[in-house]
């Protein structure tokens, strides 16, 4: 007897094209937070701020309501909308410039306030759409069109660990990092998903998840290649993890 | 101060202005300090949590107008308020909200620029209201109250346009108005409430998900929505152009003078008119839409007209067009502060009609 293993979920629009490259992270996000979308039941209670970036196409494949924010805006949004309409989920999807560098004092300051939303942010370790900049993630070493030689600290300064940065607010409820290099982590990256939308229905702050995410257009390698990178050269600094989560002891 | 009704009360513009919102219906208050408008913020801290509205003190005018986009795109009447190097920081959200086609509500108390400037009050930010800052083609409706009574009146406005046309709306007052006290009686909200079930975001109950965006890949699109928009922005002109006239009937000189300046104007035409000088003033109400139309009809039977503004003439340029070559247009201005007063027009309005000299 056939079982089905494996369906697009429900929440994703109908007959959706994802524009996104090979082999990019994006996809595997965009699916795993349409199923917890499915799974907690949101969808018709839900309300997307989109982002500036490769994300901002999350509005095209997720059949929510949705507003497009500014460049760094969407948590600012998020908050306007989530104070206007308590009862509805809200929830922001972003890139690291976004949500970690154009959009960090917004991203800060309403963990700070502990926000009753969620917030998602794809970390690639470079600007994406613009065709691969130096950004606020991007590793100490690591070429990029704006850092040829490579990122270093006397001219660039460090990357930050934008987990660790929100787990610090005190408003925080939720915040981990996850990858979706291996099947085991991308079921780990939808248990984390989960959690954030979860504190947020609860009303115990603000919910935060990092995804670790490929770029194989601009870092100019086959998907597999770029797996192994985000394994190799990402994970060592930005280790996955569960940096905040104040429904466990 | 209590939402009154029905009874005059001695208030200041920033708190008729507070106050007046309130009573229009705005759920959602967001902003971040700035002199000379901090008491709109102050009043509403307090009032809106005693009403279980929302009320945040916002990291940044940045975030307080992105607030709002977030607030109104779910339908809700939202506003903020600050001042001119604040504002500035506000445009590109403003040029966002035009193109989302949403009811943003901005109070600009306008204060001396330009950079961080002073606190004095200024009419340094026609441009800014009018022509915008931000990206692209689009036009926010902007209001222009000149007593503390019209503070309060046409906040009521704001919310209604705002919400009618679906387009930011901008009070432009000053720091004058925003400080001075004068007595004000709140109506109830004059206006019907908008229908908003056709495109606010409330969850895609039953139906596929609305996006509210203006991200558009294909010129093509673009094209057609900024023909669209701009036949939005004729029928608010159509519909929606206000201003007063003060002895313009049969006035050789006409002052077109906006906000608290234009009290000093009229005060100045009456004693033109003591003097036996035919003046007479056109109010704009409205700065978006502009009596463009009324002015360029007056321009068939006067000699003159004169911008009176407290910047380095900003109005003017919107005169000019209106007037369209058919008879001088001169300026009287300070560059900042206190408005000149009607003395000083009398004898500016001598001056350029050689009857006086310095």
């Amino acid at each position: 007897m056939a079982v089905q293993v494996f369906k697009v979920p429900d929440s994703i629009r109908k007959n959706a094209k994802f524009s996104f490259c090979p082999g990019c992270d994006h996809g595997v996000a965009v699916r795993l937070v349409a199923k917890v979308i499915d799974e907690l039941n949101l969808r018709e209670k839900t309300i997307l701020a989109a982002s500036v970036g490769c994300s901002v196409t999350l509005y095209d494949f997720i059949n929510v309501d949705s507003v497009e924010a500014p460049h760094g805006r969407a948590v600012a949004e998020a908050t306007g909308i989530k104070r206007a309409c308590p009862d509805k989920f809200v929830f922001t999807y972003q890139g690291d410039g976004d949500f970690a560098s154009i959009g960090l004092a917004e991203s800060m300051h309403a963990a700070l306030r502990g926000e009753n939303i969620s917030a998602i942010c794809i970390n690639n370790t470079t600007y994406g759409m613009t065709g691969g900049q130096l950004g606020p993630t991007t590793l100490l070493g690591q070429k990029t069109t704006t850092s040829p030689t490579g990122r270093n600290r006397e001219y660039y300064g460090y990357p930050i660990k934008i987990a660790e940065h929100i787990a610090l607010c005190d408003g925080t409820a939720f915040s981990a990092r996850v990858s979706l290099d291996t099947v085991a982590n991308i079921r780990k990256a939808e248990q984390a998903i989960k959690k954030a939308f979860e504190v947020q229905l609860k009303g115990l702050g603000f919910g935060f998840v990092e995804i670790l995410s490929t770029c194989p257009t601009n870092w100019k390698m086959s998907p597999d290649k770029a797996h192994e990178r985000v394994r190799n050269e990402m994970m060592p600094v930005f280790k996955p993890g569960i940096y905040k989560d104040v429904t466990e002891g | 101060m209590e939402c009154l009704t029905g009874k005059k009360i001695l208030t200041k513009g920033n708190y008729a202005i507070a106050n007046a919102a309130v009573m229009a219906g705005c759920q959602c208050y967001f902003g971040y300090p700035i002199t000379p408008q901090s008491e709109i913020g102050e009043f509403m801290s307090g009032k809106m949590q005693e009403l279980k509205r929302a009320y945040v003190s916002a990291e940044s005018e940045l975030a307080a107008i992105n607030m709002v986009i977030g607030a109104v795109s779910t339908g809700v009447k939202a506003m903020t308020s600050s001042s001119s190097c604040a504002v500035a920081l506000m445009q590109e959200a403003l040029s966002y909200a035009s193109a989302d086609e949403l009811p943003v509500v901005l109070v600009s108390v306008m204060r001396g620029g330009p950079g961080l400037g002073n606190i004095y009050p200024s009419q340094g930010d026609y441009f800014q209201s009018t022509k915008g800052g931000g990206d692209g083609d689009y036009k926010l409706i902007v209001l222009a109250p000149s007593t503390v009574q019209e503070c309060a009146d046409l906040t009521y406005k704001a919310f209604y346009l705002a919400h009618k046309y679906k387009n930011p709306t901008v009070l432009l007052a000053d720091g004058m108005l925003g400080q001075m006290m004068e007595p004000v009686e709140f109506k109830k909200y004059p206006y019907p409430e908008i229908d908003n079930s056709g495109w606010a975001l409330t969850g895609a109950k039953g139906r596929d998900g609305r996006i509210i965006r203006s991200y558009a890949p294909l010129a093509q699109d673009r094209c057609e929505f900024l023909k669209k928009l701009y036949d939005k922005y004729r029928i608010i002109e159509e519909n929606e152009t206000e201003w007063e006239e003060y002895k313009t009937e049969d006035a050789d000189i006409v002052l077109v003078s906006f906000g608290s300046t234009a009290r000093n104007a009229k005060i100045a035409v009456k004693k033109c008119r003591e003097k036996g000088i035919k003046a007479g003033l056109l109010r704009p109400v409205t700065l978006f839409p502009f009596p463009h139309k009324r002015i360029n009809e007056l321009a068939s039977t006067a000699k003159q007209f004169i911008s009176v503004e407290v910047n380095m003439g900003q109005m003017i340029n919107d005169v000019k067009l209106a007037v369209n070559g058919k008879v001088p247009v001169e300026l009287i201005n300070k560059p900042v502060g206190i408005p000149p007063s009607p003395d000083e027009i009398v004898r500016q309005i001598e001056v350029y009609n050689g009857s006086t000299s310095f």
